[in-house]
């Protein structure tokens, strides 16, 4: 075989290698997107009351269907009557009752090997309290025994969990799972750590660009591209052990672990990918352009802000999806310093949560398959619809800026 | 009008030109030819201190315009590059409209309100011979222009500004045939308005464009005369070499 046939085989099969890598990548992209789109809609067909357990009142009692922050409030003991529900409800005192409550009226050898009375017992117990609501493991349900009714069970609802403003994911009989604390939160976090790294890695980036020799880039630009690469985590204990005492102080506030502080970090740790990005593109801007804003009488601060920054906007855009991608998504330092209480956030200077905390932090305790396990999953499109939007509008934006005669 | 006195220029130990002295006349159009590296284009961005962009650059001798040293020390360098405008090798508009191209000068300027700004861009795209091409398209980039169009641009964008000198650096190079034709019509309708110094590679346009005629090589300036004279009967056997084709 001549060498020329033999270059070309070799050709052949390195295009193949790349159609079929480009092809794996695309596929696992898109496996682990529908991946995480399957486990969470499993969310909104698991039962709103814990796996396995079930509500059961009074046969009389006309109630039909409780939502799960009533049944909540009636087990926090917050609702007491039952016609604080509803005005059709009898006017009777809400008896809460839980499966362990039956010990108080027999011992354990009254009710039989293995439990075997238990769901005669339970029934009698039902039977005799008109006002009763019973949260009980249907393993041992007294369904189908008169007096005794069961309430239908219901779906975990996507109004539920999207307008919910409380996050209490092990809660019994019925979690709940409102996602606006954790969304606020991260919003919180990510905008005020954007509002702060933008202006300063822009300025960073400009010197650098502009200003600065060659002497002070040539250390400079390296130390900046070294930050982006300290892991995480090492950020997050900078931030527990400085910034916590110092917010603590500054703003003399009781606990330092405040969104403020997850802010903070966040925007050190996008800095560099700000700059590093912004600068790139500003230095990129062709010198001819420069030169003919300069030979028209413009001086340097009027060339860079009406001929440099506007050619370099694409790419500072880019800057900007960038430091938010990963204000939204960092995990580790967040969590470390945002006190981690998941609770609907009035001002900055309180512990918020992220989604990607939540995730992270709980995780390892749900039960896979759970409707907890499938909440987080949902979390997870969520930050994936938050990224995806911000990419994509920023996409736009830089777009328009672009097409845009200045 | 445009006089340089001993001049020599070095990028870092590199002697890029040695020892120039040339006066240039005013309201005339005078071409620098020489082969590539030869020096005349640092010699005409002498002239509005682009080579101050150069780190390491040194320059000694004198540059004056209009009697002035354009290197002293109370000279404003803005105000210099407002009065001498320059037109480069490569078209580069900014990527804006056709309109703020033209008006980009006024505006760093601070020259005039808007009434003011736009009959001065249509001044100097009728200037440059463009206004009709483009008079119904002012908001469109400049960028759609074509390569020829584009060049007519800067200058008229280089003329709204209002400058006593143009400085051209192989305007037409990059440009067709057809294109080349119209900028040079161009440069000798500006003639009479402007004193105009133009860098080329192309003998025959120096020949037809120019009143006078500076040939370099290797940092010297070799001959310097009338163009007709310059390209009928040089002085010196480098130059006749030089415009009969047989170097460079």
């Amino acid at each position: 075989m001549s060498t020329k046939k033999l270059r070309r085989a070799g050709e052949y099969v390195i295009e193949k290698l790349l159609t079929v890598s480009g092809a794996v990548t695309g596929l696992t992209m898109l496996t682990i997107t529908v991946f995480l789109f399957k486990e969470g809609a499993g969310l909104f067909r698991s039962p709103s009351v814990e796996k396995g357990y079930a509500l059961y009142v009074h046969a009389e009692n006309p109630v039909e269907r409780l939502s799960v922050n009533e049944i909540k409030g009636i087990f926090d003991g917050e609702i007491t009557v039952w016609n604080a529900l509803s005005s059709d409800y009898p006017h009777a005192e809400i008896v809460p009752y839980r499966i362990e409550d039956i010990f108080q009226r027999y011992s354990e050898s009254e009710l039989g090997e293995d439990y075997a009375l238990l769901p005669d017992k339970l029934a009698e117990v039902i039977r005799e309290t008109s006002g009763i609501i019973a949260f009980l493991p249907q393993q041992y349900a007294p369904t189908g025994m008169t007096g005794v009714k069961t309430l239908p069970s219901q779906d975990i609802r996507p109004a539920d969990f999207f307008g919910g403003t409380s996050w209490m994911p092990t809660a019994t009989p019925a979690p709940l799972f409102g996602v606006l604390p954790l969304i606020l939160g991260t919003l919180f976090v990510s905008i005020v750590a954007i509002l702060i790294a933008l202006p300063l890695g822009l300025s960073v980036a400009i010197f650098l660009s502009e200003l600065a020799g060659t002497r002070t880039r040539k250390w400079m630009k390296p130390a900046i591209e070294l930050l982006a690469g300290i892991p995480s985590v090492v950020y997050g204990f900078f931030g527990l052990v400085v910034l916590v005492p110092l917010v603590q102080r500054a703003f003399a506030l009781p606990v330092g672990e405040t969104a403020f502080t997850g802010s903070l970090i966040l925007a050190i740790m996008a800095l560099p990918t700000i700059i590093t990005v912004a600068e790139d593109a500003m230095r990129n801007t062709p010198r001819e352009l420069r030169e003919a804003s300069l030979a028209l009488g413009a001086g340097h601060w009027q060339t860079i802000r009406k001929v440099i920054i506007p050619y370099a906007s694409s790419g500072i855009s880019a800057a900007v999806v960038l430091g938010i991608g990963r204000a939204i998504g960092e995990t580790m330092a967040v969590l470390m310093v945002t006190g981690n209480a998941a609770v609907m956030p009035h001002s900055l200077f309180e512990s918020v949560r992220t989604i990607p905390a939540t995730i992270a932090a709980e995780l390892g305790e749900a039960p896979a398959g759970g409707a907890h396990y499938q909440a987080l999953f949902v979390l997870g499109c969520v930050l994936f619809l938050l990224t995806l939007l911000i990419s994509v509008s920023a996409e736009w934006m830089a777009g328009k800026q672009s097409s845009k005669i200045l | 009008m445009i006089e340089a006195k001993d001049i020599d220029f070095y990028y870092g130990s590199f002697h890029a030109l040695k020892h120039i002295n040339m006066r240039i006349a005013a309201q005339s159009v005078t071409a620098l030819i020489g082969p590539s590296g030869c020096g005349k284009s640092t010699f005409l961005r002498l002239f509005n201190r682009m080579n101050d962009l150069i780190p390491e650059a040194r320059l000694t001798g004198k540059c004056l315009v209009g009697g002035e040293d354009i290197y002293g020390a109370h000279v404003q360098v803005d105000d210099l590059r407002r009065r001498i405008g320059m037109v480069f090798q490569r078209p580069n508009p900014f990527p804006k409209s056709i309109f703020e191209n033209v008006a980009y000068g006024l505006r760093v300027n601070g020259m005039g309100d808007r009434r003011f700004i736009a009959d001065r861009v249509e001044e100097s795209l009728r200037a440059a011979a463009l206004w009709e091409e483009v008079k119904d398209k002012l908001k469109k980039s400049a960028l759609a222009l074509s390569g020829g169009q584009q060049q007519r641009l800067c200058i008229a964008r280089a003329l709204a500004v209002q400058p006593t000198v143009l400085l051209m650096d192989e305007p037409a190079s990059a440009l067709d045939p057809i294109s080349t034709m119209k900028i040079e019509d161009l440069i000798f309708h500006l003639r009479s308005t402007y004193t105009i110094v133009i860098v080329t590679h192309n003998m025959q346009q120096a020949s037809r464009v120019s009143d006078h005629t500076g040939f370099f090589m290797l940092g010297e300036l070799v001959e310097y005369s009338e163009t007709r004279k310059m390209f009928t009967n040089p002085e010196k056997t480098e130059t006749q070499n030089y415009i009969t084709g047989r170097f460079g």
